[in-house]
This record gives structure tokens, C-alpha cells and sequence, in this order.
């Protein structure tokens, strides 16, 4: 049954992408995007985290090593974090691991750190539509291929 | 001599609405017992049949469903259905109220609800409870949800039909022996220390009005009869049909203000809240069918709450719902088709007819004491001549010492305003009885936790419809198949709606019954449910976090609607995901830690004095921080109200209580500098002219206010004679009658730089500002010329009458659109000529001025963003505080421990600025009456074999909640770090942070996140 589904998946190319929202702001915007009925690409599934300073560079290298095509990491605006600054740790943490992106022969633009408050539900359907788009354009994680093999 | 005795402990809370439901909750949390007396067989009123609620499109009944689970699960709330009040003696602190508990003739303790009963009963009468829509029978449960979830037999019918004949069918079919026909009316007597009246109003009947057809014509309904049509639970299970052929209408149109401001019908006030929920039924239809053509019939679009005008904005350009300012006089109807015909003046005037398959009247509603009205005459209240039973503006919850009343009782409102006024009038009487607080309470008590260490994992999901939210766009039993084939998942059970009272219970059963030690709820988000969940986890004696939850409402079935199959796919794969980190939860037990008992709250306006006398009343130590110099913000800039309240009396006795109260610190001239700690216990740093002060409190109230907005255009601060609202209030009250008798003519301007693209938000008070002055023009110089040039007059509730008042008085209200806003000419020596196109007229007035007045509303303070930053509370985007949820949690924030109130939180009246603060300090008090706090849960653990002492994790934790320990381990040191329980907020930045893993966080250890990722790869 997979493997039908892997046939199917196939064409056209729908990227996977894995999401990580902070609870108090992007989780929040993203409720809000639903409340308010905004559409947007299907292809993100979403895991809650409490911060985004809590999301560990392995889960994000993990994803992509397991063939997620993009990963998405939401945080609250700089200064809104509800635990004082997680998401600067957040911003400095993608800074360093774009470089091991870049070793991996990765395109950076893979992975996503997005700002996304309580009451931006558009924006989070926005950047869902711009992220479902850009990866779309990457195309399928070479990554995924290679372990494959 | 009597008022030394303590008071009792107790209040009775008559109405069990929402707001009846909302004051029971809070004076339950804040340590009185509750008798909450509802007259009909079931608590949730009116807000149980909203399909949705505006303006986020929550879904009414699941946002409502928690709460009234809460008040029949609450150790504290005795909650009595079907009774009648009869009378009510004593004094304030000692009452008695005595009531007559109506025969249900079904046994609560015995009712299954299983609705075999039902099933055999041979009478069929109409369920009004769908206003009729459809039948039910003689014995009957109003709602799924239902509380209490058991079933009532109609003895009496309604007048045109006969209810139950005792055929006893029932008692035969009844396999738990509930049903007991000779039940008889029993006497209740309380003995209560107050009482809150919430007893609600009800909708307009239309059959009055004969021109709208309603009941002649069979499709004509009313919108609360259209809110059933939306439902899923509902007479066509959500589907829109019309009543006269079953068939799906496109054409359906909207008539507002029916019932209101109306003097055919004596109701010369406004409904308040029809205009929304008209726009909420317009765009929710056309979601649940896209080919609806939605026409709303208007006379002003009355978009005064938060993000109502956004709202209305979408509804128009998004959803196509189509505006036409028409006032409805007649309806017909075509014979042969049943289709409806209205006719209608245009924008230029020319008279049209259009034909609709529907329409639907927006009824407003009609006050308790409209007709004979048992409660207010058994209790001896005077009825306004509205009908509704009016406060004080001064004390706005207050009817008289010990009786409080909230809701729509009081006056037509929506749903946020009732809830604070319920929250509000819990705090007063909280303060009355505070020396009883306590007494009359019991702690729950859940059976002892299971040991489930040593089990193989067994899940248990329950999938939910929710109605069509989910089920509409999810392929539900798709997803309970699917769901069926995971490792360790028990049992999969798919539920109408997960959060009804009934289903708390089958959860309870299934974790007995199947001895399952996990379990999943895929339904909406658990921002808003999984505290209810949880404490079915806990009834069933299973530790609380081995509860999971997978949105499948706000992350599939909302968001993807126009791709089911994406949808249903998705929804498979999310609780995939849970299931597998599910597999790894294990239990938590969350450590205590004391509150400080006292209270901070920021801003001396009156929503900040408010609240800092209620929470001073109410026994605790407040410290009230304001700004400026002395104590007062916007007030001090009001100098006399319409309704003849004395503002510089009410100011002036305030600020005294405030400042004589023995429990009140007041630092003027001071901010709040820094804030550290968490709820229960924070520290802050007061800074004053005298220096620096810290202050250790449980919780923070912000009241900071608003000021004022100065605008830019219509030549405002270049010609003397251009002035704003409160500057022409000041001017008024000072000038001479000289003065005022020279300036023949005063031309207004509403929405200056308001309700447009850079400040989209509606002020709320400038409509009634402008009519409050003119009415004041008018009585100091009555020959003085005042026009007010409006959008649409925002004078909700029964401000409605001093609008007609103006009007009689010769004030000329000018309509005039948002794309051809007024435009002023300037004269030699200053002199001004106001422009405005009138679309009625259809011509350009000229008109000569000696005064132009622009309303351009309130602005949120400057200071909003960094004092949310140092609470960690957010701010919207027009800059007022975004409040925890718009409709049920008005004055909390989703931040634990911090409340609103007041300007702030959007612009408003005086007395909504009162009864919010009141709000507020209930809200707080619920949090301080209580000695320890549950700590968070989700915090840092260490594995102290794994963790090698390097220290990284001390130096990233933002609240220094991490030490590192040394201990002696086989002759040699070894040091590790060690984390305060108290003090861990549970962000988990130390766990990403620490190099071996040896830090995780509890409920997002990496042997639950990983899983997640591994599971979602794989598909």
C-alpha cells in the first residue's frame, strides 16, 4: 500500500514539509489561520513545540536525513518571546546550522525561520503558500534519494 | 448588630446561560460554593443553538461545551435545572432563596441517556430547541451536549400541542428504572450570601410585524431559527435549505434591525449585536455552499467591537456578501414558487424589486420585563422602560447591595460583554462575602493515579466530526481505518462532538473498559481543549499527560476545505504522527509552588482603579502603578456624560477609595521598570520620581488606556476652529454662554483617519461623543445649527434613544461614504466650508462653519508593545492587547497570571471600562485565593548519568532555573546540573542547547518528537 502511494506521490512533485511551532505565537497564528478559514498548501504537518529555542538543530538535520523536502521553524516576533528571548537562541542556532546545510551540499532555503504571532493568521497561511512554492521550486530533497539507496 | 456575623459562603447564580455559567465558574475557583438555578431542563441558553461565533468563526457550541462540562463537573457549582424562583429574603450576606424544583420525571442519577425512551415514545411535538424547525417527542434531551446529559419528559406541551400522555411505554423501555411519572414539584430553600441575576433575554418575535410575513410566509425565518439551518446538529444537518420545499436556496437576504430600533414596537434601542452576527450568517453560509448570494438590507452596519470592522470588510470583499442600505418596509411573496419579493430603494434612489428564495429577519431581543416576568416580579425588580433590568453606570453589575445582575438581562449584548459583566459581578460579590471565602467548599478528589510504567502502551483515539467542521471536509471513518491499523492503538472511536459531557463519559469508560493508558483526541486545538480532556483523564484515574491531542480542525478540515482528499490525508498522517509519539508519553507530576497573595496592577484610569478597589475589597494587598501624576487617564478629560452621570463625581469618589483603602499602595509618577517571575510569583521594579521599588506579587492587571487620536488632515491644529471631540467636551464646559451663543453652527465629522486603511479599527465611543455634544450644543444654545456627517452611527444598546433624542432636537445627521469623505474649503479670516456628497440627496452641501469637530476615536497608548514585551502578553495589530479569546476569555491573557482591562484592551464606555475591571480582578482573584499553584508541567529534566557538568545549559536558561551540583562518586567529584522545579518555565531551551542530550524536556523528550519526524518520513 506504500509503495502505491509513493507511486502516486511521485507526480506532480508535493514537497513534505515538517513544521515546528512555538505554542504561544506561530502555533496560535496557525489557529487562527483555521478559525478564520484561510487555505493553504496541505503539505506542512505540524509539531508543537513550546519554544522555538527549544527546537533542536538534530531534529531539523533528522528531518531532512529522513527526506522531509523542507523544514519550517516559527517563533514569536523578536522581544514577544514568552520566554524572554528563545527565539533569538533560535535565529543564532539556523544561522550556524545553514552552514552545516552547506557541507551537506543542502540548499539553505530548505529550512525556513519565520516570526508568526497570535493574531497573523494570513501571514502563516502566506508563508506556507510562499514556502509550499519555494520548495516546489528546489524540488524533492536529494538527501531523500540518497538514503534510498 | 447582624452585620458582624460572618456572611455564608454561598451565592446563587439564577440563569444558567453563559453568563450565568461564567459567574458560577469563577466564584466556584475563587472559593464559593454555587448554586447555579437554571429554569429550563438544560444549562447553555441561548449561545447553545449559535452555529458560529463572530468574528473568528469559532464554532459556538465547542468553544461552550468546556465550560458548561466544567460547571457539572465542578465540586463547587450545584447546578439545579427546571426550577422557578419564588422569592428572595434577608440581607446582604444571608439570604434565602426559595424555589420550586420543577418534577423532570427521569432520574439524573439513573439517565444513560441511551435514548431508548425516546425511541418508543408515540408523542411527537415541535422541539423548540430548534425553534420548531423540527419535532421531537414528549420524552426528549434539548441538545447532544446537554447538561445534564439525561433526558426530561414535557408534560405540558406547548399550548398548541399536547406533551406527554402517560402511556408509560418509556418506564417499560427504561433498562435503569430513571423514569418516575408521579415525581412531584419539591420546595428548595438556599441559604445564600448573594445572588447574581442572569436569567438573559429572548429573541424578537416577528409575527408583530406583519409586512416581513414571518409565519405567513413559509420562507421567512428568523436568524436564530437560520443559525439552527447552519448547524450540523442541526434540523438539515448544516446543509441550507429552505423550509418550504427542501431545496437549497442561492438568493437569500438579510433584513436588519427587525424588533430594534423600532417605535412601532416600542423598541427604540439596538439589538447591539445583530449587525455581526448577520455578517457571520452571510459568510458562514456561503462557506457551507459556494454558490450562495448573500444581500444584506441595512440601515448603519453597527462594527463597534474588535476587529468587527475587519470583519465586515471580508465579509463584503472576500465573501461577496453584497451591502445595501435599504430600509425594508414590506415583503411578499410569489405564490407558485414560495420565492420572496423585495423592494428597495438604491444608492440613487430609484425604487427596486428583487426576488430571494430566503430571508431572514436579524431579530434583536426583547428585555425580561417586556411582558409579565416571573422572576422580576417574584423578586420585586423594576424592569427600565426598555424593559431590561438597568444598572448604574457607576456600578454597572450592582441592582442592589448582595444582588448583582449580568448579561443581556441588563442590556441587549454580545457574548464577551456578558462574560464580563458574569466575571464582574462574581468579584462584587466576592467582595461582600470575603470573610466566608472558603468555607463551604470541598476539594475534588480523583481516584488514585493508575501505575502505568510497567504497561505495553495502549492507545485509545477518539476521532471527532465536530459537527461538519471536521467531518465536512475529513473523511472520517477514512481516518478512524486508517487510524485502526497503528501499533498499540486500542480502540479507535469516532464522536459527533469529542468535547460533549457524554463523551467525557465514554472516554472515562474506555480507558476502564479497555484498560488503555494513552489516549489521542483528534479534533480542534489544544490551546482551547486540553484542560477538559485532561480531567477525564484523571476521572478515569490516568495520569493527565498521557493525553495527546492532533488538530485535525484548525490544521486540516479549516484550511484545506476545497481539498477533502488532502484534507483526509493529512488528518491520517498528523494522528500517525501522534500515535507515535504517544507511545512514549509518560506521566507528569507537576510540582507546587506558593502564590504571593497580592496583586499588581498597571494604570490609574478608571478600568485600572476599578480593579485595584476589587481586589482590595476582596482581601488582597494591591499595588496600583500609574504614570502620570495623579490618578484619573481618560476620565479626567470627561466632563459630563448623556445619561447625566456626575463623571467628576464618580472620578473624585474613586480616586479617594483608592487612595484611603488600607490594602492599596498607589505610586504615581512610576512605571514599572522590570518584571520577573511567572504566575504566582512575580518581582517587579516600580520606578518613581523617589527611586526604585520591587514588589512581590502572584498577579498583574493592565489597564494602561488610550488617548485621543490627533489627526492630520482637515486643516487640525492650523485653523482655531478645527477641534477634536474631547477638545470641543472641554470647550463646552468652560466657554462662556456669550461663547456659545455666538457659534451659530458646529459641523461633525466621524471616522477622521479612522475605519480606513492605516487605523482599520472602529473607536466604539466617537458616534455617541459627537451625539453627546451636540446634545449639549443644542441645550446651551438651541439655535446653534449641528451636523454630524456619519458612516454609520455606532449608538448601540439603548444609546440608541439619545441618537432619536439629537434628532429631535434638530440635530442633521448626514450620511456619507467611505470613498467620498467630507472635504472643507478655507475662507478669508479663517472661515470654513464643509463639503459632503449625500447619497439620499444625491447632491454636494456646501455648508459654512464656525466650528469643525472631528471624531477621529481613541488610539491605543504608545507604550503597549514594550509593556507587552515585559509581560509577555501580545499586542494586535492596531495596537491594542490581544486578549486570550475575543468571545469567552475577554479579560484573560494565554499567559498565565496577567489580565486586561479597560482602553487598552479596545476603546470603550465608562461603565464597560468598570464592569471589565471587576472583571479583571475576578479573574486574578481566582489565582490568588489559592495558597499553591500547580507548577508547569513540561519542564527540564536532567539524566544525570549522561549530563558531564559543561554548563551550557546554565548559561542559556532565562530564569536562572538550573544549577549545577557537585556530589562525591567513587572518591572522585562529579558535578551535573540540577533544575529548580519552581522556578523551570518549561521553554526547553537548555534541552537543544545541551551537547549529550543529557537535558529533556517532560512531554518533548526526544524520544517523543523524534518518532513524530520518523513517522511522517516514512509515508
Amino acid at each position: 500500500m506504500s509503495e502505491d502511494k509513493k507511486e502516486q506521490k511521485k507526480e506532480p512533485f508535493e514537497p513534505k514539509i515538517v513544521g515546528f511551532l512555538c505554542n504561544w505565537c506561530s502555533y496560535a497564528g496557525a489557529d487562527l489561520a483555521g478559525t478564520s478559514r484561510i487555505q493553504y498548501p496541505p503539505n506542512i504537518r505540524i509539531i508543537r513545540v513550546m519554544c522555538s529555542g527549544s527546537v533542536d538543530s538534530m531534529y531539523i538535520l533528522r528531518a531532512l536525513l529522513e527526506g522531509a523536502d523542507g523544514v519550517f521553524v516559527g517563533g514569536c516576533h523578536p522581544g514577544d518571546c514568552h520566554y524572554i528571548d528563545g527565539n533569538y537562541k533560535a535565529r543564532r542556532r539556523m544561522v550556524l546550522l545553514q552552514n552545516i546545510l552547506e557541507t551537506l551540499r543542502l540548499e539553505k532555503e530548505r529550512v525556513w525561520l519565520r516570526w508568526i504571532s497570535a493574531s497573523e493568521g494570513q501571514k502563516f497561511a502566506d508563508t506556507m503558500n510562499e514556502m509550499t512554492a519555494a520548495i516546489k521550486k528546489l524540488g524533492p530533497n536529494p538527501m531523500a534519494k540518497h538514503w534510498d539507496l | 448588630m447582624t452585620k458582624k456575623t460572618t456572611p455564608i459562603g454561598a451565592v446563587a447564580v439564577i440563569g444558567g446561560g453563559i453568563t450565568g455559567v461564567q459567574a458560577s465558574l469563577d466564584l466556584a475557583d475563587m472559593g464559593f460554593r454555587v448554586y447555579l438555578l437554571e429554569k429550563s431542563p438544560t444549562i447553555g441558553g441561548v449561545m447553545a443553538q449559535l452555529d458560529k461565533t463572530f468574528p473568528t468563526n469559532d464554532c459556538s457550541m465547542c468553544i461552550l461545551s468546556p465550560k458548561l462540562v466544567d460547571c457539572a463537573r465542578h465540586e463547587n457549582i450545584t447546578l439545579h435545572t427546571l426550577v422557578d424562583v419564588q422569592s428572595l429574603e434577608g440581607e446582604p450576606g444571608n439570604f434565602t432563596l426559595r424555589a420550586v424544583q420543577k418534577p423532570r420525571y427521569v432520574d439524573l442519577e439513573k439517565c444513560t441517556s441511551c435514548g431508548s425512551c425516546e425511541d418508543v415514545c408515540p408523542v411527537s411535538l415541535p422541539n423548540a430547541f430548534e425553534y420548531g424547525l423540527v419535532k421531537r417527542k414528549a420524552i426528549y434531551k434539548p441538545f447532544p451536549q446537554a447538561i445534564p446529559n439525561a433526558y426530561v419528559i414535557d408534560k405540558e406541551g406547548d399550548g398548541k400541542h399536547r406533551g406527554c400522555v402517560d402511556c408509560m411505554r418509556c418506564v417499560k423501555e427504561c433498562k435503569s428504572g430513571a423514569i418516575n411519572h408521579e415525581q412531584k414539584p419539591e420546595e428548595l430553600t438556599l441559604q445564600v450570601g448573594a445572588v447574581i441575576l442572569a436569567a438573559g433575554s429572548v429573541p424578537f418575535d416577528p409575527v408583530v410585524k406583519p409586512e416581513f410575513g414571518y409565519r405567513r410566509y413559509q420562507n421567512v425565518m428568523t436568524s436564530v431559527e437560520f443559525e439552527r439551518v447552519l448547524s450540523a446538529s442541526g434540523p438539515f444537518q448544516g446543509k441550507i435549505l429552505r423550509p418550504s420545499d427542501q431545496q437549497h436556496p442561492t438568493k437569500i437576504a438579510w433584513v436588519h434591525c427587525v424588533g430594534s430600533r423600532d417605535a412601532a414596537v416600542n423598541h427604540e434601542y439596538c439589538s447591539a449585536m445583530c449587525c455581526m452576527y448577520t455578517a457571520k450568517e452571510a459568510v458562514i453560509a456561503k462557506e457551507h455552499a459556494a454558490d450562495i448570494e448573500p444581500t444584506v438590507f441595512y440601515i448603519d452596519v453597527r462594527s463597534y467591537g474588535k476587529d468587527f470592522d475587519k470583519y465586515i470588510t471580508r465579509a463584503k470583499e472576500q465573501h461577496n456578501v453584497r451591502y445595501v442600505r435599504s430600509r425594508i418596509s414590506e415583503i411578499t411573496e410569489d405564490p407558485t414558487t414560495k420565492d420572496l419579493l423585495i423592494t428597495y430603494e438604491d444608492d440613487a434612489g430609484e425604487l427596486k424589486k428583487e426576488r430571494f428564495h430566503l430571508v431572514v429577519l436579524s431579530v434583536g431581543l426583547c428585555g425580561a420585563g417586556e411582558q409579565k416576568h416571573e422572576l422580576l416580579e417574584k423578586l420585586g425588580l423594576q424592569a427600565n422602560e426598555f424593559g431590561f433590568l438597568q444598572t448604574r453606570l457607576e456600578e454597572p453589575v450592582v441592582i442592589r447591595p448582595g444582588v448583582f445582575a449580568a448579561g443581556s438581562l441588563v442590556e441587549p449584548q454580545a457574548i464577551p460583554e456578558s462574560v464580563m459583566q458574569a466575571s464582574a459581578a462574581a468579584a462584587n460579590a466576592a467582595a461582600l462575602l470575603k470573610d466566608a471565602r472558603g468555607t463551604l467548599v470541598t476539594e475534588k478528589q480523583y481516584p488514585p493515579e493508575r501505575d502505568v510504567s510497567s504497561e505495553e502502551p495502549r492507545i485509545g483515539v477518539f476521532v471527532c466530526h465536530c459537527g461538519i467542521n471536521i467531518g465536512g471536509y475529513v473523511d472520517v471513518p477514512a481516518v478512524v481505518k486508517a487510524t485502526q491499523a497503528l501499533p498499540n492503538v486500542i480502540v479507535v472511536e469516532p464522536n459527533v462532538y469529542t468535547c460533549s459531557e457524554d463523551t467525557q463519559k465514554k472516554i472515562v469508560d474506555a480507558i476502564r473498559t479497555h484498560q488503555l493508558n494513552r489516549i489521542i483526541v483528534a479534533a480542534c486545538t489544544p490551546r482551547t481543549h486540553e484542560p477538559l480532556f485532561q480531567k477525564s483523564l484523571r476521572e478515569a484515574g490516568l495520569n493527565p499527560y498521557l493525553l495527546e491531542m492532533t488538530n485535525i480542525r484548525e490544521q486540516c478540515s479549516w484550511v484545506h476545505m476545497d481539498e477533502p482528499l488532502s484534507a483526509t490525508e493529512k488528518a491520517k498522517e498528523l494522528i500517525a504522527m501522534t500515535v507515535a509519539k504517544t507511545r512514549f508519553l509518560q506521566p507528569i507530576q507537576e510540582a507546587e509552588i506558593p502564590v504571593t497573595q497580592k496583586a499588581l496592577v498597571i494604570g490609574g484610569g478608571i478600568a485600572g482603579m476599578t480593579a485595584a478597589l476589587s481586589l482590595a475589597d476582596q482581601g488582597y494587598d494591591t499595588v496600583l502603578v500609574e504614570k502620570e501624576s495623579c490618578l484619573g487617564g481618560y476620565l479626567q478629560k470627561v466632563y459630563y456624560t448623556v445619561d447625566g452621570l456626575d463623571v467628576a463625581a464618580v472620578l473624585k469618589q474613586t480616586v479617594a477609595q483608592v487612595q484611603q483603602h488600607p490594602r492599596i499602595t498607589v505610586h504615581t509618577c512610576a512605571q514599572v521598570t522590570s518584571l520577573k517571575g511567572y504566575v504566582g510569583n512575580y518581582e517587579s521594579e516600580i520606578t518613581t520620581a523617589q527611586g526604585t521599588v520591587s514588589f512581590a506579587h502572584g498577579v498583574v492587571v493592565v489597564a494602561v488606556g488610550a488617548d485621543e487620536y490627533k489627526p492630520r488632515s482637515y486643516h487640525y491644529g492650523k485653523n482655531p476652529r478645527v477641534l477634536t471631540q474631547s477638545e470641543l467636551e472641554c470647550w463646552l464646559s468652560t466657554c462662556t454662554s456669550q461663547d456659545i451663543q455666538k457659534t451659530e453652527t458646529f459641523v461633525m465629522i466621524q471616522c477622521v483617519e479612522s475605519r480606513d486603511d492605516k487605523r482599520p479599527y472602529c473607536s466604539r465611543i466617537c458616534c455617541m461623543q459627537a451625539v453627546k455634544n451636540a446634545l449639549k450644543i443644542k441645550e446651551l444654545n438651541p439655535r446653534a445649527e449641528v451636523f454630524i456627517l456619519y458612516r454609520d452611527l455606532m449608538t448601540y444598546g439603548f444609546k440608541e434613544k439619545y441618537y432619536k433624542q439629537a434628532r429631535e432636537n434638530g440635530v442633521v445627521f448626514l450620511q456619507y461614504d467611505a470613498e467620498k469623505k467630507p472635504e472643507i474649503e478655507a475662507k478669508d479670516r479663517g472661515n470654513l466650508i464643509v463639503k459632503v456628497h449625500e447619497p439620499m440627496l444625491g447632491e454636494l452641501l456646501k455648508i459654512p462653519v464656525d466650528h469643525l469637530i472631528l471624531s477621529t476615536g481613541l488610539q491605543p497608548n504608545p507604550d503597549n508593545p514594550a509593556i507587552g514585551k515585559l509581560l509577555k502578553v501580545p499586542v494586535n495589530d492596531d495596537g491594542f492587547f490581544l486578549e486570550a479569546h475575543v468571545k469567552l476569555r475577554p479579560v484573560d491573557f494565554s499567559t498565565r497570571g496577567v489580565f486586561v482591562a479597560g482602553n487598552c484592551h479596545l476603546p470603550k464606555f465608562i461603565s464597560e471600562s468598570i464592569y471589565q475591571g471587576q472583571a479583571a480582578a475576578a479573574r486574578a482573584a481566582t489565582i490568588l485565593c489559592q495558597s499553591t499553584l500547580k507548577a508547569e508541567p513540561n519542564i527540564a529534566c536532567v539524566d544525570e548519568e549522561l549530563c558531564s557538568g559543561c554548563g551550557v545549559c546554565l548559561t542559556v536558561c532565562p530564569y536562572n532555573a538550573i544549577d549545577r551540583v557537585t556530589k562525591e562518586s567513587d572518591g572522585k567529584s562529579v558535578s551535573h546540573a540540577s533544575i529548580n522545579e519552581g522556578l523551570c518555565q518549561g521553554c526547553g531551551t537548555c534541552v537543544s542547547a545541551c551537547p549529550s542530550h543529557a537535558i529533556q524536556q517532560r512531554g518533548f523528550k526526544d524520544k517523543q518528537i523524534l518518532p513524530m519526524i520518523e513517522e511522517m518520513c516514512s509515508t
